[in-house]
């Protein structure tokens, strides 16, 4: 199971809180995932954060809240510091936002937030793309994990550049890694596991299918796949055909 | 005082941001503030007086990806 900042989490699988079609619904789905880490978010008290708190707490699994929606580093600071007390962790999912069509990170800002936050004592996991000197360069500020997008917020698109999430890992090998983003399908998120990817965090995907608990276990099942795809060692894929049944001891019948 | 409270004009009697959340019945909520643009840990409301002008922003724990 995946460790980050010395803390083991009971699954690879981390889900997100928004856009369920009921709070009931939610934590059903939390329940059929077995997710082993929440993402949570803050915003302008208007009289429903108490309860959210509450049924968030009655999830029992570590909480990661994010700095979503910022642009800046002094508002994905000052969001971090507020989530620090709010929720009692060090841990911040860091998304510093440059373009709002795509939801791509400003990596410069980030590397930036990142570093004051891992000197002011925060444990970062940054939402980023999969650049390797942009991964490299949060992990000089400081940072112990990496989360590359698979594809934009939302657009269930998988991973649009395996090539780019496998070279990293190769670059990486024992930084925990996790695919952050644009999951649709339990078949992204097996690829990302079958990468050598630690974790998947994904939250449209299931609360916005037309079944999310059905979903959220089919995505469960998916990353359980993928992780002991990994660990066996899959074969090596090839263009021309091996007959896997042996010709040795075949009739002659023509 | 007037203050901006979560973007909305307001007109508190404060004088302390404390005050300020009692007031408008967050007095004992699960809420973090943070005082023209800058976080203001819980600990420190009793003591941060409000003046004319200030922006305080409230938050509580939402859904979130």
């Amino acid at each position: 199971m995946p460790v980050f900042y010395g803390t083991e989490v009971a699954s690879p699988l981390m889900l997100g809180t928004a856009q369920y079609p009921s709070p009931a619904i939610m934590a059903e789905a939390f329940r059929a995932a077995r997710a082993g880490i929440a993402t949570v978010s803050l915003r302008r008290e208007g009289g429903e954060g108490q309860d959210f708190h509450r049924l968030i707490k009655e999830l029992g699994i570590p909480v990661l809240p994010n700095t979503a929606g910022c642009h800046s580093v002094r508002e994905a600071v000052t969001t971090a510091q507020m989530a620090r007390e709010l929720f009692e962790t060090p841990w911040i999912k860091l998304e510093v936002i440059r373009d709002d069509d795509t939801l791509c990170p400003d990596v410069i800002a980030l590397v930036e937030a990142a570093r004051l936050l891992s000197e002011d004592g925060f444990q970062v996991f940054p939402y980023c793309t999969e650049d390797l000197s942009v991964c490299g360069r949060l992990l000089d500020a400081g940072c112990q994990v990496l989360m590359p997008w698979g594809a934009p917020i939302g657009s269930g698109r998988g991973l649009n550049n395996p090539y780019g999430l496998r070279s990293l890992r190769a670059h990486f090998p024992d930084v925990p890694l996790v695919v952050d983003a644009g999951i649709g399908l339990p078949s992204h998120a097996a690829q990302a596991m079958e990468l050598g990817y630690d974790a998947v965090l994904l939250n449209t995907a299931v609360a916005k299918a037309g079944d999310p608990v059905a979903m959220a276990r089919a995505m469960a099942l998916a990353i359980e796949a993928g992780q002991l795809a990994h660990g066996a060692n899959p074969i090596e894929a090839r263009d021309m055909a091996a007959p896997s049944t042996p010709l040795f001891g075949m009739a002659v019948l023509a | 005082m007037k203050i901006t409270l979560n973007g909305a004009a307001r007109d508190l009697t404060g004088p302390t941001v404390q005050d300020a959340l009692a007031e408008i019945g967050l007095g004992a909520a699960k809420v973090a503030t943070a005082l023209n643009g800058a976080f203001l840990p819980a600990a420190a409301r009793p003591a941060t007086t409000l003046k004319d002008g200030d922006a305080l922003e409230v938050v509580a724990p939402m859904q979130g990806g």
